[in-house]
């Protein structure tokens, strides 16, 4: 009988290269020397830094001398999941690192540190995972904050929808910064960063069913700069909103429930790019609705308002910034538009999911 | 955008709305039948600038809101079924069935997709041979030609997995029940621009002459329906009674011809069922017999599926402008668009949900 | 009902045996049915509904409303001049201004 040649463990080679599998796999989820991989050759190298090279069941932070003088730590969650995963303007690692970057800067935080969670679904192309790292990685430089820990699964094919993100993050709120619905006044000023409903229409223009042919791209931007600026200009501002989904429609209307007071705005105030507009049009989307993913409101006292739009309008997030309308004392929790005609109308919370109309 | 920038513009529609007190020396209930009318109406705040002589009633023109209980707990049906991919226009999906509404369906596991045209419905069967797509054909005289398309289409090529579920209406039916209903108030109506850009303005001067009341066509932009009222309101207090056309940009008298033979081939009268009205002889459309096989009605066994409508519900008498949403019982209580009542409640067109909407009361 | 908006056309095809065209609507472009109107042609503008052109827009029909329109300022502003030291105007006329 002839002896089984050794095993030549030294030479061993596998014949598919783990990291040259153009999708990901259930054994990425493992634990083991896939998800090693994952983590050596897509995730360290894009988002790199001392913290997370400690490869740490957590991420230890130093932060005490930022919160010496009366800092407080602001913290926030958000989970992301966008069909399809990059669309015109974006993809959904720009929108994982900037929705938290921007719930933070919302409560007046500088953001310091993210982690990030991956549900990757089985089947999903490495190469597509790399290219949303990679922009995350991007965004996350731009927006000035680190990736210090994270977390990745994987799940069966058919049952995740390819990709979905969802970062925490922490920041810390400068002394002296108070923002929320209880400093709302009567009188205090509405103003809006920018043009709305640009994300929203960015990504009804490539999904299945409604695609349309235009130049929108989604406004997927870190606000933390912008809001720094303002604060830098009026370290009373009342309170921050970012109006993500539901747009501004929804978030006029939570400020004004939790204030207890009424919102007015100015129909021709309202700012929407043409192409977004006409996109709107024939959908029948009320832009005010419409989600985005750059832009803040912010209630500014009156006689502020003016410096607030100036600090904002030299900054590259609130070019367009704009007065938008006023709080004041009657119709408490409703939202009241002033039509171009001469007419009023609420604006209502929207209910659900926006879906286009044909009447 | 052209053509439709234009017909905004805030001082002349001041202008007009000046004119139209000028001229209304007493009150007149004015109903604009179409729901995509009322939108706009509500949405500009175009009745907060007429003079208070001027009413306007908000009539049955939308058609999510008068597709009837029972056709919508047929479309739940067929959604529900496996083999099937039901299509819809966005409109439809919040409805309420008698229990629940295709959200519901669809996260039960139901195939509801979105369309924006009939075509892409017609796009989905021809790809995917393996399901029954289901199109959910609702709509007006605008939206006919499209629908009938669709199924022209799928006979020209065979596509047996192609199906429909029709609920077409009609306007001029529509406002001679009005017209006929104890305890109406309408004095005029705005005949609606784009279901007359197909159909043409003829069927408009017998109603006109036969009720005494001035039907004038009208557009959708605020100096579109300010103009309307504007010649309607002229009308009246002349004592007239006539067919106008102010939207003779879009509206010929004669219509789309090429739509109306396309339609008349696919469709035939049937007596149709409002939500909240009720039956309105020949006041809709089905699937004419030659394209019968195309009728989800017969592919699919719906047998035993009958409604009944919320007792609570006025719907009726709002459609018919005999009451103001406001005046409902249930109004903004029983009743609000997060949990409808009635179809004017669901669709934003709808003249419960546009007066809620709008804090009127 | 019918939310129906104009727009241009940019180009005519034929696509499964249909008449379909590019339609561009302020910058926003779609594929639009055109087998509704056999005689448009490329830069004219149609009103779509659910992705078909339903009807031509006539140009002279709108111009002249427009007109209708301009010319309804003018008569405002000379009634005004007429008025002006009469009983005050009505409430929606108080906002009327001059054309400008
Ligand atoms: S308010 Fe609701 S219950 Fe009343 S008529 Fe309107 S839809 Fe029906």
């Amino acid at each position: 009988m002839a002896e089984p040649p050794p095993p030549d463990v030294a030479g061993f080679a596998c014949p598919a290269p783990l990291r040259d599998r153009p999708q990901i796999v259930m054994g990425h989820g493992g634990g083991g020397a896939l998800s090693q991989d994952l983590l050596e050759h897509i995730f360290l190298p894009a988002f790199g830094n001392p913290v997370l090279d400690q490869r740490g069941d957590s991420a230890v932070l130093d932060v005490a001398g930022l919160l010496a003088d009366g800092g407080r730590l602001a913290f926030s969650t958000d989970a992301h999941v966008v069909q399809p995963l990059i669309f015109p303007g974006g993809s959904i690692g720009e929108l994982a690192v900037n929705g938290t970057v921007n719930d933070l800067a919302m409560s007046g935080a500088r953001p310091l540190s993210l982690s990030a969670a991956f549900i990757l679904e089985e089947g999903l192309a490495i190469a597509e995972l790399a290219g949303i790292v990679s922009r995350m990685a991007a965004a996350a430089e731009r927006a000035g904050v680190s990736i210090v820990t994270g977390d990745t699964k994987v799940v069966e094919r058919g049952r995740g929808d390819g990709l979905s993100i969802t970062t925490a993050g922490i920041g810390v709120v400068p002394a002296g910064v108070e923002l929320g619905p209880r400093q709302v006044q009567p009188g205090d000023a509405v103003i809006v960063s920018g043009t709305l409903a640009d994300h929203g229409m960015a990504i009804m223009s490539v999904r299945e069913g409604l695609a349309f042919e235009a130049a929108i791209e989604s406004d997927t931007a870190p606000l933390a700069g912008l809001v720094a600026a303002m604060l830098a200009a009026c370290p009373w501002l009342r309170l921050l909103r970012d109006p993500t989904r539901g747009g501004v429609a929804t978030s006029l209307n939570e400020i004004a429930a939790a204030a207890g007071l009424g919102i007015e705005i100015e129909e021709p105030a309202i700012p929407v790019s043409p192409v977004v507009a006409s996109g709107c049009e024939i959908l029948g989307l009320d832009p005010l609705q419409v989600a985005n993913e750059g832009k803040l409101l912010a209630i500014v006292p009156a006689d502020e308002a003016q410096a607030v739009l100036a600090a904002m309008r030299a900054h590259e997030h609130g070019r367009q910034a704009t007065l938008l309308g006023r709080v004041v004392a009657e119709h408490p929790g409703i939202v009241v538009m002033r039509t171009a005609l001469g007419g009023s109308r609420v604006v209502p919370m929207p209910i659900g999911e926006q879906l286009p109309r044909i009447c | 955008m052209k053509h439709l920038a234009e017909y905004r513009d805030a001082d002349t529609a001041r202008r007009l709305a000046a004119e139209i007190g000028r001229l209304a020396t007493r009150p007149w209930a004015i109903m604009e039948v179409c729901g995509g009318q009322t939108h706009s109406i509500i949405r500009n705040g175009i009745d907060q600038i007429l003079p208070p002589e001027i009413e306007m009633i908000h009539g049955p023109g939308c058609p999510v809101c008068v597709t009837p209980l029972e056709t919508i707990d047929k479309a739940l049906a067929i959604a529900r079924r496996p083999e099937t991919i039901l299509c819809s226009f966005g409109d439809m999906l919040r409805v309420p069935g008698s229990r629940e509404d295709l959200f519901a369906v669809k996260a039960a596991g139901g195939d509801v997709r979105v369309v924006y045209s009939p075509l892409d419905a017609v796009t989905l069967a021809r790809s995917r041979p393996d399901r029954e797509v289901v199109f959910l054909a609702i709509g007006f005289e605008t939206t006919a030609p499209a629908n009938a398309m669709a199924v022209q289409l799928a006979a020209r090529e065979g596509l047996a997995n192609f199906s429909m579920l029709v609920s077409h209406v009609l306007v001029p039916p529509a406002i001679r029940a009005i017209m006929m209903s104890p305890g109406n108030r309408v004095n005029a109506f705005l005949a609606a621009g784009h279901v007359c850009s197909v159909m043409g303005t003829w069927q408009y001067p017998p109603l006109a002459e036969e009720f005494g009341v001035p039907i004038v066509v009208t557009g959708f932009e605020p100096l579109d329906l300010l103009e309307g009222i504007r010649r309607t309101v002229a009308q009246l207090e002349r004592g007239r009674h006539e067919l106008e056309n102010a939207y003779p940009r879009v509206v010929s008298e004669r219509g789309n011809e090429a739509a109306q033979a396309v339609i008349a081939e696919v469709f035939a009268p049937v007596d149709r069922a409002w939500r909240g009205i009720g039956v309105i002889p020949a006041s809709g459309w089905r699937l004419a017999d030659a394209y019968a096989g195309f009728d989800a009605e017969r592919r699919f066994d719906l047998t035993g599926i009958t409604a009944e409508e919320s007792p609570l519900c006025q719907s009726g008498e709002v459609l018919k402008g005999a009451i103001k949403p406001s005046q409902c019982p249930a109004f903004g209580k029983e009743c609000t668009p997060r949990t409808p009542l009635g179809a004017t409640m669901v669709s934003s067109e709808g003249a419960c949900a546009a007066y809620y909407n709008a804090g009127r009361t | 009902m019918c939310l129906a908006v104009p727009g241009q056309v940019e180009s005519i095809r034929d696509e499964h045996g249909i008449r379909m065209g590019r339609v561009n609507f302020g910058g926003v472009v779609k594929d639009v049915c055109l087998a509704y109107l056999p005689e448009i042609a490329v830069g004219d503008y149609a009103i779509v509904h659910v992705g078909f052109a339903i009807s031509k827009i006539d140009e002279a029909s709108a111009q002249e409303t427009l007109r209708t329109f301009a010319e309804l300022g003018i008569l405002e502003e000379e009634l005004a001049e007429l008025r002006e030291s009469d009983e005050p105007a009505r409430p929606a006329a108080d906002k009327t201004e001059p054309a400008p």
